[in-house]
């Protein structure tokens, strides 16, 4: 007589290359790619560069559309950098991918003199921002907007879905200057298009009101609030959601309005990023500045440590930026 | 008006770098400090570069049809200010105002300050790599022109200057012409001691570049290398290594303790100004 031994359960993957897009929900394929590469059938001083990374940034749609106008810059982001300045200086419009570690942790100088204090005309989009990769520290840009944000004059972008994507990067393009954005890439989950959502760079927009709590968040964490607005309903609780993907500059009038306009609804800031240097505090020092006082404050954010590797879905709840995390914190800090 | 490469005789091209040195003595006493030894040592290679191989217009200096000049070591921007002034770019009498208050003559060179200054430099390991940019998108437009990149031994160090050294070469641009002053000197020592290079021009070719090392002091032997490193009819981009002596034209400054920043007491810039007008008058007689 045999024994069949039992299944053993499917071990969940610390993969590079993780989707961010929950079971069933509707994604778009490489919609930077696709965005990117159809704007570049109008705008003829549009080139696209790399540092080994065209396929992971979904820049590859782009090279496969336009062959003759991407450059493959190699292993070498600083070099990525550097040659977008000169390209720049030429007259084109140099967009340049890697990933968000790299862009900050190792070319921030680069980035910084040859391109921003130049003032020169160039895009930075970079995938894998906050915890979007279960491949631990070395991949895993949990600090990209506290770098960022202190470096003048660069526009900094963390857009939410497939659908901020498609329309932030011609808006991005029509900007004249240094623009940072975080990428999010492959199959996208697209959620905004249920809102009557358009993407305006520098604009923070109120995607649902609500009574009791009052969202901000930025990136794939606008996804996770709406959710959780709707899950907080069950609770008798009803939030609003106010996304905000331009992270600099900050839309600081439409978040004080928001705030002042109910001073009683707790303030909730989430975002894909730790909880020092990024979103959070930008708020709190645009409210606490204009004495904006809400009833409540918190941030839901990436601790500041750096993170396990692990599947996508079991750090997001393990550090708290998980929908049910972020109900469940919500449920607390209401009492 | 514009000034293309020319024939100009080795003499005429001496009598401008005896100019630059002059314009940069002047500024140096202007501040009582400067990177007065490097001027002096790289004059040679700016007159080469400014009145012998760059194709530009004086008072168009962001003309199209320019051949670019990158100052990557923004630290020399006394030099290059001295070079614009002698080509025309910048009139003679804003040489006074050199590292004051709201002049276009700041001491580190920055782009957005002064006309001719294509970069804004002073954060080293940055220019040859903008340069790489820039080469790839004059090809893209069809534009015969070069891009001329001046940078230090110094920046040899920096990772950075390796990473478009390789991409220079990968993308064939025969368009970039970097120079690199080997002056032996940066700011903790020789650079032979604080960061052994080895033999520079053999590491570019290694790097799939053509080489050449010269006397950077050696006026017919800049003109030779300028003038092959243009008409050479090779898919690679070019380096001219250019041995220079610090404090060049001075010898008291020649001689002095060689540090990276040469020190001119107050009573010496008119002295050293003799003496380079001396030396130059005894060459030329």
């Amino acid at each position: 007589m045999s024994v069949e031994a039992p299944a053993k359960p499917r071990l969940k993957t610390s993969a590079m290359i993780a989707s961010i897009a929950a079971e069933g929900q509707r994604t778009v394929a490489a919609p930077f790619g696709h965005a990117l590469s159809k704007l570049a059938e109008t705008k003829q001083n549009i080139v696209g560069m790399s540092a080994d990374l065209a396929k992971y940034t979904d820049l590859h749609i782009f090279a496969a559309n336009h062959p003759d106008r991407f450059y493959q810059m190699g292993m070498a982001e600083q070099l990525l950098m550097m040659s977008g300045a000169g390209m720049a200086r030429e007259g084109f419009q140099p967009w340049l991918t890697t990933y968000a570690v790299f862009a900050a942790r190792r070319a921030y100088d680069f980035l910084c003199l040859a391109i921003a204090e130049e003032g020169l005309d160039v895009k930075v989009c970079c995938a894998l921002p906050g915890l979007t990769t279960g491949y631990g520290p070395s991949h895993q840009a949990t600090e990209d907007l506290a770098i960022f944000r202190g470096m003048p004059d660069l526009t900094i972008v963390d857009p939410c879905d497939a659908i901020d994507i498609e329309q932030a990067v011609p808006q991005i393009s029509d900007h004249k200057g240094a623009v940072y954005m975080r990428l999010l890439r492959g199959k996208v989950p697209a959620v905004l298009d249920e809102y009557d959502y358009k993407f305006e760079l520098g604009k923070a927009k109120m995607l649902r009101d609500g009574a009791d709590v009052l969202f901000i968040s930025s990136g794939l964490m606008t996804m996770r609030t709406l959710e959780a607005a709707d899950r907080l309903r069950a609770d008798k609780v009803e939030a609003a959601v106010l996304h905000c993907p331009t992270i600099k500059p900050l839309d600081e009038k439409t978040i004080i309005e928001a705030v002042a306009a109910r001073p009683g609804r707790l303030v909730v800031v989430a975002e894909n990023h730790s909880v020092i240097g990024g979103l959070g505090e930008a708020v709190a020092a645009c409210l606490l500045g204009s004495g904006t006082v809400p009833s409540g404050y918190r941030q839901i954010g990436l601790p500041d440590k750096f993170l396990d590797a692990g599947a996508l879905p079991t750090l997001h709840d393990r550090y708290g930026i998980s929908t049910d995390q972020v109900v469940a914190r919500t449920l607390s800090w209401l009492g | 008006m514009s000034i293309s490469a020319t024939n100009m005789p080795v003499a005429e091209l001496s009598r401008r770098a005896y100019n630059i040195r002059r314009h940069a003595l002047k500024m140096g006493q202007v501040q009582g400090q400067g990177y007065v030894g490097q001027a002096l040592g790289v004059a040679d290679v700016l007159a080469v570069s400014y009145f012998r191989a760059l194709t530009y217009r004086p008072g168009e200096p962001e003309w199209e049809g320019r051949d670019r000049f990158l100052l990557s070591i923004g630290h020399y921007a006394i030099a290059l200010y001295a070079a614009l002034i002698e080509a025309g770019v910048i009139p003679l009498e804003e040489l006074e105002t050199y590292g004051s208050d709201d002049s276009r003559l700041p001491m580190s060179g920055m782009a957005s300050y002064t006309p001719g200054m294509e970069i804004s430099g002073g954060s080293l390991g940055q220019g040859l790599g903008i340069a790489v940019g820039m080469g790839l998108g004059l090809k893209r437009k069809g534009s015969g022109q070069f891009v001329y990149n001046l940078m230090s031994d110094g920046e040899l160090g920096e990772g950075s200057t390796w990473e478009a050294a390789a991409s220079a070469a990968h993308w064939k641009l025969d368009n970039l012409i970097t120079i690199v002053d080997f002056n032996n000197q940066q700011a903790d020592g020789p650079s032979t001691q604080v960061l052994g290079m080895g033999d520079i021009a053999a590491k570019f070719a290694a790097f799939g570049w053509h080489a050449q090392f010269v006397d950077g002091n050696d006026m017919e032997a800049l003109v030779e290398a300028f003038d092959k490193a243009r008409e050479l009819e090779d898919p690679r981009p070019r380096v001219i290594v250019a041995d220079t002596l610090m404090g060049r034209g001075v010898p008291f400054l020649e001689e002095r303790e060689k540090t990276h920043f040469i020190r001119v007491d107050e009573d010496e810039w008119d002295k050293a100004i003799e003496v380079l007008d001396a030396g130059y008058a005894a060459a030329a007689a």
